[in-house]
């Protein structure tokens, strides 16, 4: 507890940086500098990394609940960090054997690196992380790779990316691995421009990526094996929690509005008062499937199987649309409750900016991607009838 | 019951290679398996085998390999292994 309260005090000084700067962030569509860069100050970017490789082995729910926090003030800023940390979570599970991973997570530790991702691929790919159409090509100890990545987040302002490919040219789609390519070892030439209705501040442009590394960068395992075993719960369970931290603060704006109105009209419950309550109790589930889910990650990394299994894949992704859609739903309801307030730009009771990072989260890996996947599952899988697991 | 498993990744599996290339203990997946035909393999095996896969085998590793799958039928039903 008192580690995690260390983490949290840290993260509330860069959370102040990320609130002060949101709103230009978000008009100006812009990386959060000034909130990454506190971030960074606050040694916050290698906490997840074993101590004796300069980290702090923080836990999956620590660093949720740094997401949550983060993303009551910045849902940019949450965003960044979080996606930082889901790559990092893919180097700390599956490089801890690998000797220049190991190396790499020192690096992350000392020099605070902000990690990013690319798996999104043009060409029909889209969104499918399974599949891939660019391949590695050895070239004696060596590799190259070419991606047309339609979506590298904050691509610019990284310091490696993880990309995924197919193992070899003449590998089937499905066969995959992930390499880490570091910032000096590839050209970004961008081919599209981020320009959208909220998260705009992750910078999610798109790129054509050339790399050329030795191949010891390229992680052992299957990716199918990474995805499974760390993407999956990490990226499910910290969007989560920023995305509590956005409905959070969006039920809090909705309960001072109401909290200012009732004080105006002594005696008489505020038309919004009801409203409210509906979207705290609403906040409630999404708070507890949340927490439940942070459990059942925990539950499953001491069982090495359970990680891999097709129960705690449902969960997870059932945990995604759920926590999704309640996010909407409660910044909704809280714009109703505050009205033109909360309609209105810059006003304390604000909310286009919450609703517009809101929409993102049932796009982001699309829900009915996510369906079209559980259904498949549902066809072999027999869901726990138990209440309690 | 390898010759009807084979059988059934020809049917179900996708696999962009000609099964008659793949060894008994080559992974099935680097060999092209999806997620998505893992499952429709594991529901032609439920019919072909008249089993149902218990949860713990509900996972990657027990459809890795042809040699995979036969040891977990073999497991869960085993007068059927010797067919």
């Amino acid at each position: 507890m008192t580690r995690n309260s260390n983490l949290l005090d840290r993260a509330a000084d860069a959370a102040a940086v990320a609130a002060k700067y949101c709103d230009e962030v978000d008009a100006q569509s812009r990386f959060p500098t000034e909130a990454m860069q506190a971030l960074k100050d606050a040694r916050l970017m290698g906490i997840m990394i074993p101590r004796d490789l300069g980290g702090e082995a923080a836990s999956l729910r620590d660093i949720a609940e740094v997401c949550a926090l983060l993303g009551q003030n910045c849902a940019s800023t949450a965003m960044v960090y979080a996606m930082h940390q889901i790559k990092v979570s893919s180097v700390v599970s599956h490089g801890a054997d690998h000797p220049w991973h190991r190396a790499f997570m020192a690096c992350i530790a000392s020099q605070q690196l902000l990690l990013g991702s690319s798996t999104t691929e043009g060409g029909g790919i889209g969104g499918d992380l399974g599949n891939s159409i660019c391949a590695i090509e050895r070239d004696g100890d060596e590799f190259t790779l070419r991606k047309d990545a339609s979506v590298i987040s904050y691509a610019t302002q990284c310091d490696a990316i993880l990309v995924t490919a197919r193992r070899a040219p003449d590998a089937p789609g499905s066969d995959q691995v992930m390499a880490t390519l570091l910032k000096s070892q590839y050209t970004l030439e961008k081919t599209a421009e981020w320009d959208t209705l909220g998260m705009r501040g992750t910078c999610s442009e798109g790129f054509i990526f050339e790399g050329r590394a030795p191949a010891e960068q390229i992680m052992p395992q299957p990716f199918a094996e990474i995805a499974a075993r760390s993407m999956l719960a990490h990226a499910h369970l910290l969007w989560g929690a920023l995305w509590y931290g956005i409905a959070a603060n969006a039920v809090s704006r909705a309960q001072s509005y109401v909290r200012a109105e009732a004080r105006k009209k002594p005696g008489q419950n505020p038309v919004g008062a009801l409203r409210v309550a509906e979207a705290a109790s609403m906040l409630q589930l999404m708070r507890s499937s949340l927490n439940a889910g942070l459990e059942r990650f925990e539950k499953a990394q001491l069982a090495n199987d359970d990680l891999n299994s097709m129960s705690f894949a449902i969960d997870m992704c059932n945990l995604k649309i759920g926590s999704s859609r309640l996010l909407n739903d409660i910044v909704q309801q809280a714009m109703m409750v505050c009205g033109i307030n909360g309609y209105k730009n810059g006003t304390p009771y604000s909310l286009g900016r919450h609703m517009r990072d809101a929409m993102s989260a049932p796009l982001m890996i699309n829900n009915d991607r996510i369906f079209g996947n559980t259904s498949n599952m549902l066809l072999v899988h027999r869901l726990d009838q138990r209440l309690a697991s | 019951m390898k010759t009807v498993i084979r059988k059934l990744i020809e049917q179900h599996g996708r696999l962009p290679v000609a099964m008659s290339t793949l060894a008994d203990g080559q992974d099935l997946y680097a060999a092209g398996l999806t997620s998505f035909a893992a499952v429709q393999l594991m529901l032609g095996l439920e019919e072909a085998f008249d089993v149902e896969f218990p949860e713990r085998m509900l996972n990657r590793k027990s459809f890795s390999s042809i040699d995979a799958i036969a040891a977990c039928i073999a497991e869960i039903a085993p007068q059927k292994a010797v067919a």
